[in-house]
């Protein structure tokens, strides 16, 4: 086992260890992993009520430039969303592309009034960050946030439990983001998540951030959740984990994440292509891909794991796709994975067969999410 | 009863000896979701692999303490995989084995020795 005082530890760590968070190593943080309630419980509790994660590890960064369009501009050259196109306090997943049509990073971007803020994930922030920076400086500004603590309130409770310290949380809809006071913080809040349950992001000055964890999980309807259960949980909501379901190697068409590209960008729009690996991308769309992210559900208990290979009869032949995440699903309360297939076995139905300790088990080829999406639209 | 290294409890009744795993080792693999038992009348070697355990973490094995033949096993666990942190020591056994050579046993730790052992 890594070292943890080799680690970065968190803003919150003090009250992790005070709550018997057990640590683990997580893209170069130590990170709870779950806590006294458990894997299972935490799960099941943010699905019923509210679970309050720590995801501090994450990037945050703020692109400013001579005007929010001037950054929008820039911005798109490096993904292929419609960034433009988004309304003020409004907020959108995307990611880089690379020159192969590939993906380097997920992430969400947010259009501030004056600026846009940026969140990437830990294990990619520094290169995400030099990316940026080679690609929109001088021009653009690349500030990256180090002293702002980010976490997530998540599960059907969150506006109850939130709105108590600012009611103003409680007229926002999904993907809003605002400037929201609460415990005395200036907070940068979405109404977003990675749970596939309504809930909020918050971006807390690191100072300010203890004191907000402590008035939220004052509240009956709030638990802490560890890393586990986020992502058992991001599993069920049929959500990517970059470097497991999508990576540098993946079209976004094979990611099945077509709906992430907005019009402006596609073959026919007022923006088309004008990104890495446009041609790619663009290409994979109008021709079609050899593979697709699917989600599987696996008809035993047997959970199949990252890395199961899927056949299509139940002797021989050749692996015609993979789990890429795997696991225990506790709301579905069976095993649940996603992967890849080969098209023609994508269709939702599809009986296939995964191979668990060398014997091939039948699985069926599930609509993505596992679990149905709860956002208040 | 006594213990081993694998965190497996035995307990002998009778001719035979009851093994299962500890609260330590239900504790260390989280929640316990699926259990694939073995065969009854399975001859087995000491260290086979005999039983699969995965939590929402991970998939790990059991092995057969003991040389001799698996004669009963706790079919239950396959519905209740739960179980296995409910109470580790009780209801959630895992098989019954009756064993070739007895003094296998004197291998294993007493109860003080397993939790020195476990710190």
């Amino acid at each position: 086992m890594a070292d943890l005082g080799e680690l970065k530890a968190t803003p919150l760590a003090d009250m992790h260890a005070e709550l018997g968070a057990k640590m683990v190593p997580f893209a170069g943080y130590s990170m709870p992993v779950q806590y006294p309630l458990g894997v299972m419980k935490e799960h099941l509790h943010c699905r019923a009520a509210a679970g309050l994660f720590d995801v501090s590890h994450m990037g945050q960064v703020i692109l400013r430039g001579e005007s929010l369009d001037a950054v929008s501009t820039a911005f798109e050259t490096l993904i292929p969303m419609d960034v433009l196109g988004l309304d003020e306090n409004k907020q959108r997943y995307g990611f880089f592309t690379n020159e192969n049509g590939g993906i380097e990073d997920d992430l969400m971007f947010a259009n501030r009034g004056d600026h846009l803020f940026v969140v990437v994930n830990a294990a990619c922030k520094g290169a995400d960050v030099a990316r940026m920076k080679a690609a929109l400086e001088p021009a653009i500004s690349v500030e990256v946030i180090t002293d702002r603590a980010l976490i997530a309130l998540q599960g059907p409770a969150s506006e109850t439990a939130l709105a108590r310290l600012n009611p103003a949380v409680a007229d926002m809809v999904f993907m809003d983001v605002a400037t929201v006071e609460l415990a005395g913080a200036e907070c940068w809040v979405s109404r977003s998540g990675y749970t596939g349950e309504d809930g909020y992001e918050i971006s807390v000055p690191e100072y300010q951030a203890e004191a907000l964890c402590r008035a939220l999980l004052a509240m009956d309807e709030v638990e802490p959740i560890g890393l586990g259960a986020r992502d058992s949980l991001r599993l069920e909501a049929g959500l990517c984990l970059y470097g497991n379901d999508i990576d540098t190697n993946t079209n976004p068409i094979e990611g099945s994440l077509i709906w992430a590209i907005q019009k402006a960008r596609r073959a026919g729009g007022d923006r088309e292509g004008g990104f890495p690996g446009a041609s790619h991308i663009l290409g994979a769309m109008a021709e079609g891909v050899a593979r697709k992210r699917v989600g599987f559900l696996p008809s035993g208990r047997a959970p199949m794991r990252a890395g199961t290979q899927i056949f299509a009869s139940a002797e021989g032949g050749e692996p015609i796709g993979e789990v890429t995440s795997g696991g225990f699903g506790p709301t579905v309360n069976g095993p649940v994975a996603m992967g890849y297939v080969g098209t023609s076995y994508s269709i939702i139905g599809t009986e296939l067969f995964g191979e668990v300790r060398g014997k091939r088990m039948p699985v069926k080829v599930a609509k993505l999410p596992l679990v149905p999406a709860n956002f208040k639209r | 009863m006594k213990f081993t290294e694998e965190h497996e409890w035995l307990r002998v009744e009778g001719d035979v000896v009851v093994v299962g795993i500890t609260g330590h080792a239900a504790e260390q693999l989280g929640d316990v979701v699926f259990v694939e038992l073995p065969e009854t009348e399975t001859e087995v070697t000491k260290d086979d692999e005999v039983c699969v355990i995965e939590s929402v973490k991970a998939a790990s094995d059991i092995l057969a303490p003991l040389d001799g033949e698996i004669v009963e096993v706790n079919e239950a666990l396959a519905d209740e995989p739960g179980k296995v942190n409910e109470d580790p020591i009780g209801d959630a056994w895992f098989f019954k084995i009756k064993p070739s050579d007895l003094s296998q046993m004197d291998d294993y730790m007493d109860e003080a020795a397993y939790n020195e052992f476990i710190g």
